[in-house]
């Protein structure tokens, strides 16, 4: 249902754009006569809701239409090649985020006020504050441009070696997953602050548990109930860096595809681009909706 | 949020609002000057609002002349060096300060406004008004923000004036959602309840007694919205998606540097510190305020 409106909106918005893509296509033709017959050819002559019944009976099989450029490859190609990338970075950058935050979070919280602590909130506010594809060029200038230790752009498929295609992936990856660890390392502070206060910490310190299986055993699992709950924003960022980080490291992920869609105006792969886009995303929100009611057997779907 | 500030004619509200507010901002005012972060976010902010004003006359140099030695490094004359075309990159800098502050708070304003009138409409009302707004407000929920703007500019072409809509448009449901949330919670109120029971008419329930005392968390979120509608410009800039390329912004300065970076590594550090810089100080202080306004932190992370 959700999958249908998103699919409806997603057609309609962009075919209310004044622009025609047809125009951006002809321009150095200039033949009014050409346009008309690529017009016919492409359906675009025919009414608006013809030509949206026609693209949800294709869509439910599958079928996003052609790229209107060149040897018109189907969207639905350009999507399947592009997904492997993007999941490959998003998932790497999860993955460093992940790392970096839980152990940032709960020392910091476990040494509140520190200098660790202070540093660590600091290294978070400046995650957050700076641009994605800035820390991308950063990391570009310093290891690929002048130490030359990994390349700067590009991607190689995992089944050309898992180096090479970790190798492309690193820079992207920790660009895309900074800000995505601040605001975990900061939810994993606060939620810890509020964990170690309670009463069943107290018995466990109490019972004379060693310090390690309380922070582990009792303290951190409790304390991502409420980080889980800011998944779904934190995934929100992640896939806006991603959109942006692909551009910058010229992986032809779907940011790239979908960028280079509105460039060119080519709308069907707009459309299609849009449409995964947002489908990912609905099922990581339902996946972290269910994985809720996984950690915390109190919550019960109704 | 007007409404905040002209309390001081009311005399029949239920408290005398006008001490309360402005003991408050005294308050503000210490907070600030205690808070290290605070007051640094603070200084910074100043500094770049300064700049921002005053471009024309800070600016050493026209930030379209092209006149000078290309690629120069960082010099007395040039302070951060001059870009592939010639370029004084200090004054195009300074000269990019506005798009991203214009931007920056006009979106926020606009989504501010707007959001808080739907959430104020769906929360009061209920009943079909409730249903509908919250469809919407769930629609936009399906895409990531970021991801809603780079659509949204697709739709409307790039621009100054698209690309606030569009920024803006990406924001609205944040807003909608809080102030909603605000509202249902307000109108279980005793004050409210005895506004109603006196004959008030809806419009000065919401004006007099709701909206006042919806606007800590709305005034926290605005902050954080600022910083990453900034982010969210820069992003876009970057991409191709922003201003026209005769106006010098901060992400379209990156995009253009990004090329030389190899060589001309100032092209690509300064205008990125410079975003980061004045995200960051919009971060202190939206954090600061948070403290002071008491709000929970998980609702305003995006």
């Amino acid at each position: 249902m959700v999958t249908w409106i998103v699919a409806t909106l997603v057609f309609f918005m962009l075919r209310a754009v004044p622009g025609d893509p047809l125009v951006a296509m002809l321009f150095d033709v200039g033949d009014p006569a050409a346009a008309e017959e690529l017009r016919q050819k492409y359906g675009l002559d025919r009414p608006l809701f013809i030509q949206y019944v026609k693209w949800c009976g294709l869509l439910l099989q599958g079928d996003m239409g052609r790229s209107i450029y060149g040897s018109r490859v189907p969207v639905s190609t350009i999507i399947i090649e592009a997904l492997p990338r993007t999941i490959s970075l998003a998932l790497l950058a999860f993955a460093i985020a992940i790392g970096i935050a839980i152990p940032a979070g709960i020392i910091a919280a476990l040494r509140k006020n520190s200098f660790l602590d202070h540093a660590t909130t600091l290294l978070a506010f400046l995650g957050l504050s700076m641009p994605d594809f800035w820390l991308a060029i950063m990391l570009i200038i310093v290891f690929a441009a002048n130490l030359h230790w990994l390349p700067a752009i590009g991607y190689v498929p995992i089944s050309q070696g898992v180096w090479p295609w970790l190798k492309h992936l690193i820079l992207p990856a920790i660009a895309a997953g900074t800000a995505f660890s601040a605001i975990i390392a900061r939810m994993i502070r606060s939620s810890m602050l509020e964990v170690i206060k309670t009463d069943y910490i107290q018995v466990a310190r109490a019972k004379g548990l060693r310090k390690n299986t309380i922070t582990l055993v009792h303290a951190l699992p409790n304390a991502l109930i409420p980080v889980i709950t800011v998944m779904g924003i934190a995934f929100a960022l992640l896939m806006a860096t991603t959109v942006v980080i692909e551009n910058v490291f010229s992986i032809k992920g779907l940011g790239r595809v979908l960028i280079q869609g509105i460039l060119n105006r080519d709308y069907p792969v707009v459309q299609g681009a849009i449409l995964v886009v947002s489908m990912i995303f609905i099922f990581i929100n339902l996946l972290v909706d269910i994985l809720y009611t996984v950690i915390d057997p109190r919550i019960r779907f109704e | 949020m007007q409404l905040a500030t002209d309390d001081a004619s009311r005399v029949d509200s239920p408290e005398d609002v006008s001490l309360l507010r402005r003991s408050r901002w005294t308050d503000w005012w210490l907070t600030v000057m205690h808070d290290k972060k605070a007051l640094a976010g603070l200084v910074i902010l100043a500094v770049f609002v300064f700049m921002g004003l005053f471009a024309p006359l800070i600016a050493p140099y026209d930030p379209n002349d092209m006149e000078y030695e290309m690629l120069a490094p960082p010099s007395r004359s040039h302070l951060l060096g001059t870009d592939d075309l010639g370029r004084d990159l200090l004054s195009r800098i300074i000269h990019g300060t506005r798009i991203s502050f214009f931007i920056g708070f006009t979106t926020v304003a606009l989504a501010l406004v707007s959001g808080v009138f739907l959430g104020l409409t769906a929360g009061y009302y209920g009943g079909w008004r409730d249903h509908l707004i919250m469809r919407y407000i769930d629609l936009q929920w399906a895409f990531p923000n970021f991801i809603i703007a780079v659509y949204m500019v697709a739709v409307f072409g790039t621009g100054i004036f698209n690309l606030t809509i569009a920024i803006s448009l990406a924001y609205v449901d944040d807003f909608a959602r809080l102030a909603r949330g605000m509202v249902l919670t307000i109108k279980q109120e005793p004050y409210v309840m005895a506004a109603r029971a006196m004959g008030a008419s809806n419009t000065r329930i919401m004006g007099t007694y709701v909206l006042p005392n919806a606007t800590a968390p709305l005034i926290v979120q605005a902050t954080v919205s600022v910083s990453y509608a900034i982010l969210a410009e820069a992003a876009l800039s970057f991409l191709g998606l922003g201003v026209e390329s005769t106006t010098p912004t901060w992400g379209l300065i990156l995009a253009e540097g990004r090329s030389f970076i190899s060589r001309a590594w100032w092209v690509g550090v300064f205008p990125g510190l410079a975003i980061m810089l004045t995200v960051l100080s919009i971060n202190f202080l939206g954090d600061a305020l948070r403290d002071f306004m008491d709000v929970r932190e998980t609702q305003d992370l995006m």
